[in-house]
Order: C-alpha cells, then sequence, then structure tokens
C-alpha cells in the first residue's frame, strides 16, 4: 500500500484550481440540461401518460435524472479530462517527480471526479426542486446515492482511459455503452414491465440501473430489500474496478 | 557506499520489450558537482534519468539517491530532489504563480510557506513581470524559467534538469547558466542531461558520455580531452593520399587524427607547429585551415565515430 491521503487530495487540488476558473461556464449547462429533458421527454412527452409505474412520468423520470447527471459528472472527468491531463499536459509525468505516486494520483482523480459528479447531481436536484419534482425530506437520501453513481462511474471510466492507446476510442464509449446505459436502464421506463424472466436477470447488470433504482427509492420514500443488492453491487464492482484501475495507473504511468 | 555519493547507480538496465535503451550503466555522482549526461537524442539520457527519480523501474540493477534506495521509498528521496523534464509541464491556462502553489502542494508545502516559497523563486528567475499572466500567453523562455522554478519549490539538494536549454535563443541559454551556476554555488548538486556540448563543457565538473545506452566516457571536460585527445585541434580539407605526405614530413607524427569525409581534424599538444608545417609546405597556395581548442564534441567523435550535434 503506498496511498497518501495528502498527496491525493494535493492532485484534487490542482483540478480544483482550474476548475475554479470556468466553474460558471460549466454550471449553467448543468441547470440547462435537466429542464430540456423535464420539459421534453417529462412535460411533452409525459402529456400522454397518465401514469408510470404508480406515479406522474415526470415523477418517474425526476431521480433516474439525477443519476444520469451523476454518471455525466463523473465520466466526462475520467475520460476527455484525464486523457488529456495523461497524454498532451503530461500531468502525471510531473506528478511523479514530487513524491506523489501512482495510488495518489488515482486517489486524486477519483475524488474529482466524485466532486464533479457531486456538483452535476446537486445542480440537477436544484433544477428538480423548482419543478416540485423533489419530495421533502425523503428525496434528500439521494444525496448519498449521487457519490456510489459517482465513484461506479469514474472506476469504469478510469479503466478505460487507462487502458486505451488514442483518444478517438471515447467515442465507442459513449455511442456503444454509456448512451444504451441511459436509454436502457429504468431511466424512461420501469424495465420490469418490459422485459420476460430471464432477461430480467441479465439487465441487472447494468451498472446504471442500480443507482436508478436507488434514487427512485429514495424520492418515494420506499424501502425494499432489493435495495441491498443495489448497494452491494455498487461497492462491490466499484471495489474491483479500482483495483483494476490502480494496476493499470501504475504501469500506465510508470513505463 | 559512499555517505556523500548523491546519486549511486550500479550496473542499471533497461529494456522496453526487445529494446535495450540502457545498458549496465554505472554512475555516482558526489555532492556539490554539476554532473552532465552527454549523448545524441536516443541514446538513453531521460530513460536513465527517469529511473533514477523512480519514474520508472530498471529491469536490473539498483539505484541509490542520497543512500535511499529509489525502488524502496520513493517519496523519501523525490521530497529532496527536483526535476525539470524535457517537456514543459505547465498548465497553460493558469498563471505562473498558480502553477507554483500547486507545484509547491504537490510537495505538502502550506500557508505561509507556500507563498514564501513561490515568492522566492519568482525573484530567483526574475518571473515577477508576467507572475499574473495565463501561461500560455508566454515566450518559450519565460516558460522554461518557469519550469526550472516549479522544480525549486521545495528546495532540492538535487536538481535534475533534461535538455535545459534546448530550443531556446544564446542569451535565454546564458541566463539560464548563470542560474544554474547560482544554484550549484550554493550546495546543489545538479544533473544535467544535453546534448550541446559548449553547455556540458561551460557548466558540468564532470560528464558522462552516454552512447546506446552505455557510458563510454567519464571524467571532468579538459580531462576527457586530454585522456582521449589532446589540447589543441587543427582542422582542414585533404584527400587521404595528400593526408599522410602532408604529416609524414613532420618528422615527429602528430597524435590522434579524424576524419569526417573531406575533413581532418588532428589533435595535438601545440596546434602551431602544425599550421606553420603545413603553411610551409603549401608555399605560396595557401589552404583554409582552422586551428581551435579541442572540446567535447571531438571526443565523442574520437570515441563513437559519429558526431553529436544534430545526430539522431
Amino acid at each position: 500500500m503506498s496511498l497518501s491521503l495528502p498527496h491525493a487530495l494535493s492532485v484534487w487540488r490542482r483540478n480544483a484550481s482550474m476548475y475554479r476558473r470556468t466553474w460558471k461556464w460549466n454550471i449553467l449547462p448543468n441547470f440547462f440540461e435537466p429542464v430540456l429533458y423535464l420539459a421534453s421527454i417529462g412535460v411533452g412527452l409525459g402529456a400522454y401518460i397518465t401514469e408510470m409505474d404508480g406515479t406522474s412520468y415526470a415523477a418517474f423520470l425526476a431521480p433516474a435524472l439525477v443519476c444520469v447527471a451523476a454518471m455525466n459528472g463523473a465520466s466526462f472527468e475520467v475520460t476527455y479530462n484525464i486523457f488529456v491531463r495523461l497524454t498532451f499536459e503530461k500531468a502525471y509525468d510531473a506528478m511523479l517527480t514530487t513524491p506523489i505516486e501512482p495510488d495518489d494520483v488515482l486517489a486524486g482523480e477519483i475524488l474529482w471526479a466524485l466532486t464533479r459528479a457531486c456538483i452535476y447531481g446537486s445542480c440537477f436536484y436544484a433544477a428538480l426542486a423548482l419543478f416540485g419534482l423533489t419530495p421533502f425530506p425523503s428525496s434528500l437520501l439521494v444525496f448519498l446515492v449521487i457519490p456510489l453513481a459517482g465513484l461506479l462511474f469514474a472506476a469504469i471510466g478510469i479503466v478505460f482511459t487507462l487502458k486505451i492507446p488514442h483518444i478517438e476510442l471515447y467515442s465507442f464509449y459513449y455511442t456503444l455503452f454509456l448512451t444504451p446505459l441511459f436509454l436502457f436502464s429504468d431511466v424512461f421506463f420501469p424495465l420490469k414491465e418490459r422485459l420476460a424472466g430471464p432477461w430480467l436477470w441479465v439487465a441487472e447488470a447494468l451498472p446504471l440501473l442500480h443507482p436508478v433504482r436507488l434514487a427512485r427509492a429514495a424520492f418515494r420514500g420506499e424501502a425494499s430489500f432489493i435495495l441491498v443488492w443495489d448497494l452491494v453491487y455498487l461497492l462491490a464492482l466499484s471495489t474491483l474496478l479500482l483495483i483494476w484501475a490502480r494496476r493499470a495507473a501504475r504501469q500506465r504511468l510508470t513505463n | 557506499m559512499s555517505a556523500s555519493l548523491i546519486v549511486e547507480a550500479a550496473s542499471v538496465t533497461k529494456r522496453f520489450g526487445d529494446r535495450l535503451a540502457v545498458d549496465r550503466l554505472d554512475l555516482r555522482i558526489p555532492g556539490g558537482l554539476c554532473f552532465g549526461l552527454l549523448g545524441p537524442n536516443g541514446a538513453g539520457k531521460t530513460t536513465t534519468l527517469r529511473m533514477i527519480y523512480g519514474a520508472t523501474q530498471p529491469s536490473s540493477g539498483a539505484i541509490r539517491l542520497f543512500g535511499i534506495d529509489i525502488a524502496r521509498d520513493p517519496r523519501a528521496a523525490r521530497s529532496r530532489l527536483g526535476v525539470t523534464l524535457q517537456q514543459n509541464v505547465l498548465i497553460e491556462a493558469l498563471s505562473p504563480e498558480e502553477n507554483l502553489r500547486v507545484f509547491g502542494r504537490y510537495h505538502l508545502l502550506r500557508e505561509p510557506e507556500l507563498s514564501r516559497r513561490m515568492r522566492e523563486v519568482i525573484d530567483f528567475l526574475e518571473l515577477k513581470s508576467h507572475a499574473r499572466l495565463p501561461v500560455k500567453q508566454l515566450s518559450g523562455g519565460f516558460q522554461r524559467r518557469l519550469a526550472i522554478a516549479l522544480s525549486l519549490m521545495n528546495r532540492p539538494e538535487l536538481l535534475i534538469l533534461d535538455e535545459p536549454t534546448t530550443g531556446l535563443d544564446p542569451a535565454v541559454r546564458l541566463a539560464l547558466w548563470s542560474r544554474v551556476r547560482e544554484l550549484r554555488a550554493g550546495g546543489t548538486t545538479v544533473l544535467l542531461t544535453t546534448h550541446y556540448m559548449d553547455e556540458a563543457q561551460r557548466l558540468c565538473d564532470r560528464v558522462a558520455i552516454i552512447s546506446e545506452g552505455r557510458a563510454i566516457a567519464e571524467g571532468a571536460p579538459g580531462e576527457l580531452i586530454t585522456t582521449h585527445l589532446a589540447p589543441e585541434t587543427v582542422e582542414f580539407d585533404c584527400a587521404p593520399e595528400e593526408e599522410s605526405a602532408l604529416l609524414s614530413s613532420m618528422g615527429s607524427l602528430p597524435g590522434r587524427r579524424l576524419r569526417a569525409g573531406r575533413r581532418v581534424m588532428v589533435y595535438l599538444e601545440d596546434a602551431t607547429v602544425l599550421v606553420d608545417h603545413i603553411r610551409h609546405r603549401d608555399q605560396g597556395d595557401r589552404r583554409e585551415m582552422v586551428a581551435r581548442p579541442t572540446n567535447l564534441e571531438d571526443v565523442f567523435l574520437a570515441l563513437t565515430g559519429t558526431r553529436l550535434e544534430g545526430a539522431q
């Protein structure tokens, strides 16, 4: 083990220093995005749907979109941004001339991706609150789900980033991985009503499904045993991926 | 194991797949010196440096910095050294001040020490005039000075400079050299790589000449010149058959000779003897000759048979 939290935080601070310059421009789209989705799909399309899984369509959609926001926040950070720091800015080469070790780099970047996920998720939540779609107080529990969703997608994305040789491959990551997840993970319609028996089990493999289910339960103030499975899935898969990322980071940074 | 050695590399080898980048390299760098690794691009200089500061592991062999095994305790070793990489690693969107703060935090410097040290290195490298502009607006020479400033944030005992003046104009090079000399005078050990022979000769107390991953010669620049060649050089153009006729008539034949195309270089204690001799033989038809001090470029040519500057 060679993780040093102060050094990891100095990596986090580097990214925060850069973000401080641009946050105003980053935050605004965060507000617009949910508004657009809610307006188009929640309100527009939702007008033709009297009820979805026991609630209004907008209320069905809202908690899932919070998770999508967290997923996007973390994903963008650990894909394009880390790739640029790795290959073009040579930020990690610079760090490795100081007492910072690859483990600190990884931890700092994951923490930063989590931070971005929380910023995205919170902005989304605030916009939903303006629409009156955040039942109080139960929906506040979603603030526990946001970092978990962020952690999982940070871990998935960083493994991908550490393994790919060139930046063009991200178009596969986005169009063949994140977009299908967005479309088929209980966000727009309940999978359990559209899939038959064994396929429902296969669908449990989808990473976004689990934070969406947790977030929806939070908004509804309902608890069930399946949420334990969702939590175990999130934590276990994140842990496994981070172990893999740790090895990949050592290889990529110190070759 | 001597305590006063700052860098000690013992039979260090690095392979990248089938390619042998560094081949059983031995280095012993005592404290307080400016030590140069010389060689053409691709000779293994940067890989050697990366192994020394622990950014990459040797395939075999061991490296100690300040007596610390870099593979075992890289944090302890790196907290005492500064590295300026060949390629600038500045954050272009941020100002020099912000860059220095970010870098100082990598060494866990805290306020008020962080700001105090930042002002010191800004003064030392004369960065004040543009300390608050985004780095991307600054000139190449300014960016290079900032890159060196970053590596001084932790008051390193050992400063590693990888090709510090490549691509800089002569005035900026001179200014950087004087800063390096100042640091050395203040007790900092300096390890630099360069493919500029004049840089090595002016700055370095000792140099190691690296070719194809091996150290083929090591010593003080003047010592290398006298050991391998002679203090003075005469250069002129002539055909090989003319060369032997020209020199055999001299009585005692001068020491080392090297040829590159039509160009002949003769190394000897006193250049005037040969110049006078050739002038005498040429009579009215005086050929163009250069008499000059022998330099490390000649040593490199003598040892490897290839030219250093501009070599790939």
